[in-house]
């Protein structure tokens, strides 16, 4: 294996941990909002009120849908900033 | 102009559309029969795959099961859109980056096995089938209501549309049909939802409606007002659950696993040009179908609203039978409504309670003294508890949609747009599911499996054979639809989640996982939740245990058991793949080359 090789796989490893990273930070967050707030917590969140919703009811009909369009829009921005700073993008 | 006449040309206006676009878009090979040439922009497969995955049932039944469950439905609408997000993290641009045609070649290459393919394709299918007898009765049930002809014709004409298309066009035809299709079936989606909202509430954002006042007293929210209202009928109320929390959260983490494993859906990845427009098209999903979903939980509750005050009327004492209008009548003749005077006072009553025995109310012949259809399986007339009187209203939950804008007293125009709108919704997904199953069979089965030798001009016959075929068998299955095909929609989502999605993810996120392992992990996933299944819901004989919260294990229901089957999928998986020996080198450098976005080309046979 010559030195580029080497090098060039240490990179790949590295822009693998550093997505690894990311998606587990999203997937807290999608967790949080969907079976954190819209399931088990449901029940004290609903004694909060936004509006004309009770907030548990809230997030499982429509808060967790919204944060799921936002974590995947921040996830693509992010992926594209690691592909190039670790230039595998396509 | 008359409602049909005006369901006639909005439904016709968008046929003609969809075989115009059959027509330019002919595919000549098979990378375009299959993918589509993989040089879809992502915004337009975000919506063809929002297009793809909204069938009949997001169309026409969703937002009638939110109305009649309340809180309780916020898992569908939270499993069926998170599960996108584990889509674009976790499988969509690898995927793409493998870049081949289907989802059994990619699970057949990478466990190194002819075998795991073949469970792969055996598991495609059979989700794939029980989905389109739904789509198929879907084209039917609109056909019937709104343009007054019987259902085997509506299936016909359905078939016939969705055979232009998808024979001629393959993915390509189905991919900018599905276009055409998203933006006729949102549109028919909004508009009458925001009409009411703006009459129930005065806010013209659905989404918002639902959380504001009454437009007819801004001192009372609308949800409030619902809760108090279904209370007193002796419901629990709208905004509070009935099920446990151990159950709602393993069905949403089936139906979110469910989602991402679903081969129609995963296909759709493998259409764009670059594994960076995989992650974004997943994004552009979502937010197409957000649209929708948003929508849903707002008009299921103003549907909820509305009904219960049509049918009990101001001074909750239920209003005539002689005094509905016409959209009751209309309705009743199909079936779906149905009314037994239990206090014999000639008004309808709507609360808590079954008003017939048995599922589905049966008719005579002859109307009773008012000219109703006479139900000749009525329920007790027992008042249950909490309610002020029987129920004396059977509502079957898909009427909720498509009868929403008449009972809201709706333009005829909105109303013919709702049929065109769920024909739209019922035929994308058909056609997805079509050419899946077809390339499954030319190209997993005949191309690689059993007939190896055949030019790609004869694999693309072969398609097209077996896109027919399929239609022909999806047809059938919708003119005769088996009476399991509810349990299979929930088992297809079982099954996705217990089998295709844990050995997709971890064929991409781990190189240890062998080919034992995988299988291993498959069957016990495949086997537990099919056996689950059946167990208690029967498919093609009778249950063998009795349906109830006692016997579940963990109070688990049928429903949600694919979320405790993919569990045990990983665990098993896993388990047997580090006990033996690990998978070949240039597997390992495959899974490796997967993690890298540079260097994907276009889907390639070989």
């Amino acid at each position: 294996m010559s030195n580029n090789e080497i090098n060039n796989n240490d990179n790949h490893e590295k822009y693998w941990q550093a997505n690894i990273k990311l998606v587990m930070w999203c997937l807290a967050v999608w967790f949080v909002v969907s079976f954190g707030f819209g399931v088990l917590l449901v029940e004290q969140l609903n004694a909060i009120r936004l509006g004309g919703f009770k907030l548990g009811f809230w997030f499982a009909q429509q808060g967790s849908i919204y944060t799921f369009l936002a974590l995947i829009f921040f996830y693509v921005h992010q992926m594209n900033k690691l592909d190039k700073k670790y230039n595998v993008h396509d | 102009m008359e409602l049909q006449t005006l369901t006639f040309l909005f439904v016709g206006l968008s046929f003609a559309l969809y075989i115009g676009i059959a027509i330019w878009a002919k595919a000549g090979t098979t990378g375009e029969f299959y993918v589509a040439g993989g040089g879809v922009k992502p915004i337009f497969n975000g919506m063809a795959t929002a297009a793809d995955w909204m069938s009949a049932a997001s169309f026409i039944s969703m937002a009638g099961l939110i109305a009649f469950l309340g809180y309780d439905a916020s898992v569908y609408l939270m499993g069926w859109t998170g599960g996108y997000v584990l889509l674009a993290m976790l499988l969509a641009p690898y995927l793409r980056k493998y870049g081949k045609f289907t989802v059994p070649e990619f699970i057949g290459e990478r466990y190194y096995s002819q075998t795991a393919r073949i469970v792969a394709v055996i598991c495609l299918i059979f989700i794939s089938f029980t989905y389109i007898a739904g789509q198929m009765r879907g084209v039917g049930i609109v056909f019937s209501r709104f343009l007054e002809v019987d259902i085997i014709t509506g299936l016909m004409i359905g078939m016939a549309i969705v055979f232009v298309y998808a024979v001629l066009g393959g993915m390509k035809g189905i991919t900018y049909t599905q276009v055409a299709q998203y933006c006729v079936l949102i549109f028919a989606y909004t508009v009458p939802a925001i009409f009411i909202s703006l009459q129930i509430t005065g806010n013209p954002l659905p989404q918002l409606g639902f959380g504001s006042t009454l437009a007819g007293d801004p001192s009372t929210y609308m949800l409030d007002k619902l809760d108090q209202v279904v209370t007193d009928l002796g419901f629990t109320a709208y905004t509070d659950g009935t099920q446990s929390t151990t159950n709602l959260f393993f069905l949403t983490m089936a139906l979110m696993a469910g989602t991402a494993g679903l081969p129609h859906v995963i296909v759709r990845f493998f259409t764009v040009p670059k594994v960076s427009d995989a992650r974004k098209s997943a994004g552009y999903a979502l937010l197409f179908i957000a649209l929708l979903y948003t929508v849903a939980p707002a008009v299921g509750s103003m549907a909820r609203f509305n009904l219960i005050n049509t049918i009990n009327g101001e001074d909750v004492t239920g209003t005539e039978y002689t005094a509905m209008p016409s959209w009751f009548k209309t309705w009743e003749n199909s079936g779906l409504l149905a009314w037994y005077d239990h206090n014999s006072d000639g008004k309808i009553q709507y609360a808590k309670g079954n008003p017939i025995e048995g599922k589905k109310p049966s008719f005579a012949d002859d109307r009773g003294q008012y000219g109703e259809r006479v139900v000749t399986n009525p329920g007790k007339g027992e008042i249950a508890k909490g309610a002020p009187f029987a129920n004396e209203l059977y509502v079957d939950r898909d009427i909720m949609v498509l009868a929403n804008p008449e009972i809201a007293g709706l333009p005829a125009w909105v109303i013919a747009l709702i049929a065109a709108g769920g024909i739209a919704a019922a035929l994308s997904t058909a056609a997805g599911l079509l050419l899946v199953i077809s390339a499954a069979i030319s190209h997993d089965l005949l191309k690689t499996t059993f007939a190896p030798d055949i030019s790609e001009k004869q694999e693309l016959m072969y398609g097209r054979i077996a896109i027919t075929v399929a239609i022909v068998i999806a047809g059938y299955l919708g003119a005769n639809p088996p009476g399991w095909v509810a349990e299979t929609v929930a088992m297809a989502f079982g099954l996705a989640a217990s089998s295709l999605f844990p050995a997709i993810l971890l064929g991409i996120f781990s190189k240890r996982v062998n080919r034992k392992g995988a299988i291993a992990g498959m069957l016990t996933g495949l086997i537990f939740t099919f056996c689950y299944i059946v167990y208690f819901k029967g498919v093609f004989f009778d249950p063998i245990g009795v349906n109830k919260p006692e016997n579940w294990l963990f109070g688990i229901t049928p429903q949600a058991i694919g979320g405790l089957g993919m569990v045990f999928n990983f665990v098993v998986a896993l388990t047997v793949s580090h006990l033996t020996e690990e998978p070949p080198k240039e597997v390992q450098e495959m899974v490796a080359s997967l993690r890298i976005p540079r260097g994907a080309t276009e889907a390639t046979a070989h």
